[in-house]
């Protein structure tokens, strides 16, 4: 080669360097501006959650001294005694010169009117606590687990803070006799919700939120791989399949509030479907989530080397064993990525079961797919609407567990993918 | 007689360089004009295992065979040479029907394995693949273990009635691939990790381990090295005792070395077909002398 020319072309390439580099180093420090940029809000997110949210994983205690009182349980008819008089009997013992109606009533307002509930349940699993006496931890209201946790202020008028003088001053004698201590709030896992903050808890919602997840799985990931299978592999390549491929792509852009009317008017009022219930809000984020498994799931046997295919037809495989030996267990970790994209998606929705009756106050932790529920989105939705302080913080953790149950959704993927994922 | 010798020669010889080809076959008369396209020479013999009458192929709007009339012996090596991009390996596909897979792909006229036409309506492609297997230009193992790539035929056939039958079969077939050697304590050991030429050798040994009567090869030995190549041409003069070959290369030593007959294909082209020796020696048409003397293009 001609020496003269090569060594131009070097000096070429060596003046055109820096300049490349620069731009190296500028689209660099671009990408690097976004990931901080990124992790900046999400710290800021995530940390305002945190800050908000933690406190509501303790609650204020308080120890009773409750006597099971014969005369006022009477054996023949446990369940309709009077549990409040005896919580009320224990804070009197404790308060003995506490006189008059009104200051009483103050003084009771101290514990939260689930404490009976806690009884009643002793009560009736072990009849024969009756008699004795037993120190008990029982949630303080929710005015006095505020107080505690400082998050409203004491030093303001009486006029305007919710708690009188005259409780401050028995919560500051409750704190000195050690009766009085925040403790791990064990009730927000066990409860479902409640109108009062400190018992209501997420487990109703976590429950919901599980069947209706699990009725959306169950269908929509067979019925989408099969869909996804038959468009890719199968079907015929015209006008009415690209009809349909078309329509499959405007489906997963349609608002999911337009799923929830459907869901309204097919199962609840065609079908009459018991309405709130997680198989309706399964059923409803079933046609929401469907097409986003159909479009992963077609894209990931797309995504098939077409000489694996060509291997296993050369030697006589038939098109469905090609299909179940060799094109799915390749296709399989996309299909699982995108799954459970769309079933993320569907834990966090929050419109569509809004629709069919899914935002509903509910109590009772629901024991089967019929039984009314709601869902941890709406649940936060419900609480972030309530006026009590308290339900703030809970909001906050409310949301917290849903970002938990995200992480762990996505953390499965990333583990799935890795374990059936093969290399060609 | 003659012929034989010439073969010989040029097995012996493969060494020789193009020139000396090109200079031995100058010697001979005139040649057909470069623009004549019909097919020359010896399409057609006695006892035919596949008969190719005026097969045309379409991509979309391309015409990527055109009119091709060919047969191919019982027990013989066919060769396939021509320049690249000239369709020998879309003729070849049409041959076990895998042009049905690519969308677009048009083939007419009349494919014969034995009496039956393999390009009618009702024919099942799953056991006229089963009897023409075919080793692809690309090697594509199955991304599973060097053992499930072999036994994968088998199994789904049902050839083997045992397992230790199969492991007989997967041995074998290695062994023929000239394989065995190099992988015979790491078959569980996935067939996408293996060299390029490992890997062709895993899809001949993938392919002859179902006992197709017709082989379809296509330029089997392009990431051979000498040694693998000779063992992979072995298996092809043994197999030829009881099979039909039709192999594709680029490597005319090759072409002399293995076949029976040679075709050469010019654009889409069938142009000539012939003894190989005589293709080699003496070919009748001007293109396929400038191929095979390197002075095509
Ligand atoms: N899937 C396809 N779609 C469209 N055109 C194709 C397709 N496959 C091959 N062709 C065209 O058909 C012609 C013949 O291709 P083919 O692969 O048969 O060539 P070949 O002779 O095997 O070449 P090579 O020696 O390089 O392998 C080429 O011009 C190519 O562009
Ligand atoms: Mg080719």
């Amino acid at each position: 080669m001609n020496p003269e020319f090569s060594t131009s072309t070097t000096a070429q390439v060596l003046r055109s360097l820096p300049k490349r580099y620069a731009k190296e180093r500028r689209f660099r420090l671009l990408g690097l501006c976004a990931i901080v940029l990124t992790m900046l809000f999400l710290m800021v997110l995530l940390g305002t959650i945190f800050l908000k949210g933690w406190t509501a994983f303790q609650q204020t205690h308080i120890r009773l001294d409750v006597y099971f009182d014969p005369v006022r349980l009477d054996v023949k008819n446990l369940a309709n005694a009077n549990y409040g008089a005896l919580v009320r009997d224990s804070m009197q013992r404790m308060f003995p010169d506490v006189e008059g109606r009104s200051n009483r009533l103050q003084l009771n307002r101290l514990i939260s009117s689930g404490a009976a509930f806690t009884l009643q349940d002793m009560v009736t699993s072990s009849p024969e606590i009756i008699g004795t006496t037993r120190s008990l931890w029982l949630p303080a209201d929710d005015e006095v687990d505020m107080l505690i946790k400082g998050h409203t202020p004491r030093d303001v008028p009486e006029t305007i803070r919710r708690l009188s003088d005259q409780q401050l001053v028995w919560i500051d004698t409750l704190v000195e006799d050690g009766r009085l201590e925040k403790q791990f709030n064990g009730a927000f896992f066990r409860n479902g919700d409640s109108r009062e903050p400190e018992l209501a808890g997420v487990r109703g919602a976590i429950t919901g939120s599980f069947y209706t997840l699990m009725v959306t799985l169950m269908l929509s990931f067979p019925i989408g791989v099969a869909a996804a299978v038959y468009l890719e592999e199968f079907a015929p390549k015209n006008i009415f399949t690209d009809l349909i491929e078309v329509n499959i792509n405007n489906l997963a852009a349609i608002p999911s509030i337009i799923f929830g009317l459907l869901g309204l008017a097919v199962f609840l009022n065609f079908f009459g479907l018991p309405r709130s219930s997680s198989i309706v809000g399964g059923l409803v984020l079933t046609l929401m989530t469907l097409p986003t498994i159909i479009i992963a799931s077609r894209a990931s046997l797309k995504a098939v080397p077409p000489s694996i295919r060509e291997a296993a037809l050369g030697i006589g495989a038939s098109k469905m064993q090609m299909i179940l030996h060799h094109v799915l267990p390749l296709a399989l970790p996309g299909m699982l990525t995108g799954t459970i994209i769309g079933m993320a998606q569907a834990l966090g929705e929050t419109a569509p079961l809004l629709m069919i009756g899914m935002v509903a106050f509910i109590v009772d932790v629901p024991q089967s797919l019929q039984d009314p529920a709601t869902v941890l989105p709406v649940q936060i939705y419900l609480w972030a609407d309530s006026p009590e302080r308290a339900f703030i913080e809970r909001t906050s953790a409310a949301i917290m567990v849903l970002l938990a149950a995200l992480l762990i959704m996505n953390a499965t993927a990333v583990y799935l993918r890795n374990r059936f994922e093969r290399r060609w | 007689m003659s012929t034989l010798e010439t073969t010989a020669s040029l097995q012996k010889g493969f060494a020789v360089p193009r020139e000396n080809i090109g200079s031995r076959v100058q010697k001979k008369s005139r040649k057909i004009d470069r623009e004549n396209r019909e097919t020359v020479g010896l399409q057609f013999v006695d006892d035919p295992r596949m008969t190719c009458r005026a097969v045309n192929v379409f991509y979309g709007e391309k015409h990527a065979i055109k009119n091709v009339s060919i047969d191919i012996g019982k027990n013989e090596v066919l060769a396939m040479i021509g320049p690249s991009g000239c369709g020998k390996s879309t003729f070849l596909r049409c041959l076990n029907r895998m042009n049905d897979t690519i969308v677009g792909c048009r083939v007419t006229g009349e494919i014969r394995l034995d009496d039956l036409d393999i390009y009618e309506k009702n024919i099942d492609v799953v056991p006229l693949r089963a009897q023409v297997g075919m080793v692809f230009q690309k090697p594509n193992p199955f991304p599973k273990s060097i053992y499930d790539n072999v036994a994968y035929g088998p199994k789904i056939h049902g050839l083997a009635h045992s397992r230790s039958e199969l492991a007989d079969i997967v041995e074998d077939s290695l062994r023929r691939a000239g394989l065995w050697n190099e992988v015979n304590d790491r078959l569980d050991q996935p067939g996408t990790g293996l060299s390029g030429g490992q890997q062709q050798r895993l899809c001949i040994a993938r392919a002859i381990a179902v006992r197709p009567e017709i082989i379809l090869m296509d330029e089997p030995c392009s990431a051979l090295d000498p040694i693998a190549t000779a063992t992979v041409e072995d298996l092809i003069s043994e197999l030829r005792q009881h099979y039909t070959i039709v192999i594709v290369t680029h490597n005319m030593q090759q072409a002399a070395r293995v076949s029976q007959r040679t075709a050469y294909f010019h654009l889409g082209d069938l142009v000539e077909v012939g003894h190989t020796s005589r293709i080699f020696t003496n070919p009748a048409h001007q293109l396929t002398e400038d191929y095979i003397t390197g002075r095509f293009g």
